[in-house]
């Protein structure tokens, strides 16, 4: 749960691969229902602010099922913002 | 060639901040301010909300709240700003090596040096610094783009939220000139009130007096305000890092409540001193210099500074500096708010001392070791574990951990 209490923010499990690179890619996370998705590819990978869930962190933009998703990585913790409440 | 310097001011920093995390409260007004139970009751940032009710930062969250009473409060985290603070700078550092900072949210640049580099002009610099912290940051900044610092600054302050405005050598005289002469830096409220008895109001009438009168009123600082009113301020912005030299150390503390008499003063000071005079140890310097702030319940406040006969890191003797500047200073015809000591002049903690043939430096060794001792002591079993008898006298006053409690404030311009 988000410290702040906010209903956008969800903290989720991320399965992620460090590279001999130094780079770091998620495979895969489990979303609040416990189901795992598979993130097929990462297509983007920057510095960003969330607007709606609130906070800071590295976005990684993932396609999961053919949609387009973000994955934030913010001080060792993933979250993922929320679509609808 | 004429230098690009940039000034850069984070919108409403911290209130921006707190409302990054918490977007249920973007559209309400927000005030970040200290912790009313400890009557640290005053508005450090607010955010655009709260500023249509009138709300103005430094006024008592009290005040605050009779504009707005839906008002929220939220308690400032500090370890959160330093974070973000931090972070923009980072981005400041992919233009220029050359940034200076001006307490947490303000920034200088220098980017004479490396728009070739970059191959955009100043403005187009400022927009994408911008639109970065925007986006990887989601808080937003005002920046001035202009050929010094000063001009630079007041620019920043022109345009608010996320935008940039650029002060030339063109467009000075019909942009900076009629703004107000309080708007330059360093005319505060003394300055301001007697230039206007003078009937200069805009910066463009300090501009146009002569230097002779400028300087017959305020001394030398009368040709640095004429200077920056011209736009000729060549100081230079210092380069990253260099701001990391400690010029004094002090602490201040707003009583848990309000102080009567003379003894609060000295349990009160005492807890300050000893925090100062231990940090100044951590840091291996001495202070040459000792200067207090008082502030009282109407919230008028003075500061004082003397010159210690040699450069001391022992409380007592910071101490007893800041209880001569007290009692010098202070009529007592209100209560005491709040109380800061500071050590300046700062020498190296080594720097050889001419004692007098009446004095005993085997005594002052001997009390410098035993305050080291007291450090060691606190540093393993808390700042509170061992203390002078004096702060225990009154337990609400005496139970300050100014140490623990100290916060960084921003220095000054010169």
């Amino acid at each position: 749960m988000d410290p702040d209490g906010n209903p956008y923010k969800v903290y989720v499990n991320v399965c992620a691969e460090f590279n001999a690179d130094g780079s770091l890619v998620p495979l895969s996370f489990v979303w609040e229902d416990g189901t795992r998705y598979t993130i097929d590819r990462v297509t983007d990978v920057r510095l960003a602010a969330s607007l709606k869930a609130g906070g800071i962190g590295m976005r990684y933009t993932c396609r999961v099922r053919g949609r387009l998703t973000y994955l934030f990585l913010d001080d060792n913790r993933w979250f993922m913002e929320r679509k609808g409440v | 060639m004429d230098r690009v310097v940039l000034h850069s001011d984070l919108n409403n920093f911290y209130a921006s901040v707190e409302c990054l995390y918490r977007p249920d409260l973007r559209e309400k007004p927000v005030a970040v301010g200290g912790d009313p139970e400890l009557r640290h009751g005053i508005v450090l940032s607010k955010n655009y909300v709260a500023k249509r009710y009138g709300i103005i930062t430094g006024e008592t969250l009290l005040e605050a709240r009779q504009k707005c009473r839906d008002l929220v409060v939220l308690p400032p985290s500090y370890r959160k700003y330093l974070r973000f603070s931090d972070r923009v700078r980072k981005i400041y550092g992919d233009y220029t090596d050359r940034v200076e900072p001006f307490g947490l949210d303000e920034c200088w640049l220098d980017l004479t040096g490396s728009l070739d580099v970059l191959g955009l002009d100043g403005a187009a610099a400022a927009d994408e610094i911008r639109r970065r912290i925007r986006e990887e940051l989601g808080i937003t900044a005002s920046i001035g783009v202009s050929f010094n610092k000063i001009f630079a600054k007041l620019g920043s302050d022109l345009k608010k939220p996320d935008a940039t405005t650029p002060i030339t050598r063109e467009n000075y005289k019909s942009v900076v000139w009629p703004l107000p002469a309080g708007d330059l830096l360093y005319v505060g409220y003394a300055t301001r009130r007697k230039l206007s008895a003078k009937n200069i109001r805009t910066i463009g009438d300090l501009a146009s007096t002569d230097p002779l009168y400028l300087e017959a009123w305020f001394g030398k600082w009368g040709l640095v305000l004429h200077c920056f009113a011209n736009g000729r301020d060549s100081s230079p912005v210092a380069e990253y890092g260099q701001e990391a030299v400690i010029k004094s150390v002090g602490n201040s503390t707003t009583a848990p409540r309000d102080l009567v008499d003379r003894e609060d003063v000295k349990i009160t000071l005492w807890a300050l001193s000893e925090s100062v005079a231990m940090r100044l140890r951590e840091q291996g310097l001495s202070c040459g210099t000792v200067e207090i702030q008082v502030r009282d319940t109407a919230l008028f406040s003075f500061v004082r500074q003397k010159k210690l006969p040699r450069p001391t890191s022992l409380a007592s003797e910071i101490l007893k500096a800041g209880m001569e500047l007290f009692e010098a200073g202070y009529d007592w015809k209100k209560p005491i708010r709040s109380l800061g000591i500071r050590g300046c002049g700062l020498v190296p903690e080594s720097f050889p001392e001419q004692y007098t043939l009446f004095e005993d430096p085997e005594k002052r060794e001997k009390l410098l070791a035993l305050e080291k001792t007291a450090d060691q002591v606190r540093r393993r079993f808390g700042n509170l574990s061992l203390r002078r008898a004096a702060t225990l006298v009154h337990r609400d006053l005496g139970d300050l951990d100014a140490k623990a409690d100290h916060v960084i404030h921003p220095v000054g311009y010169f």
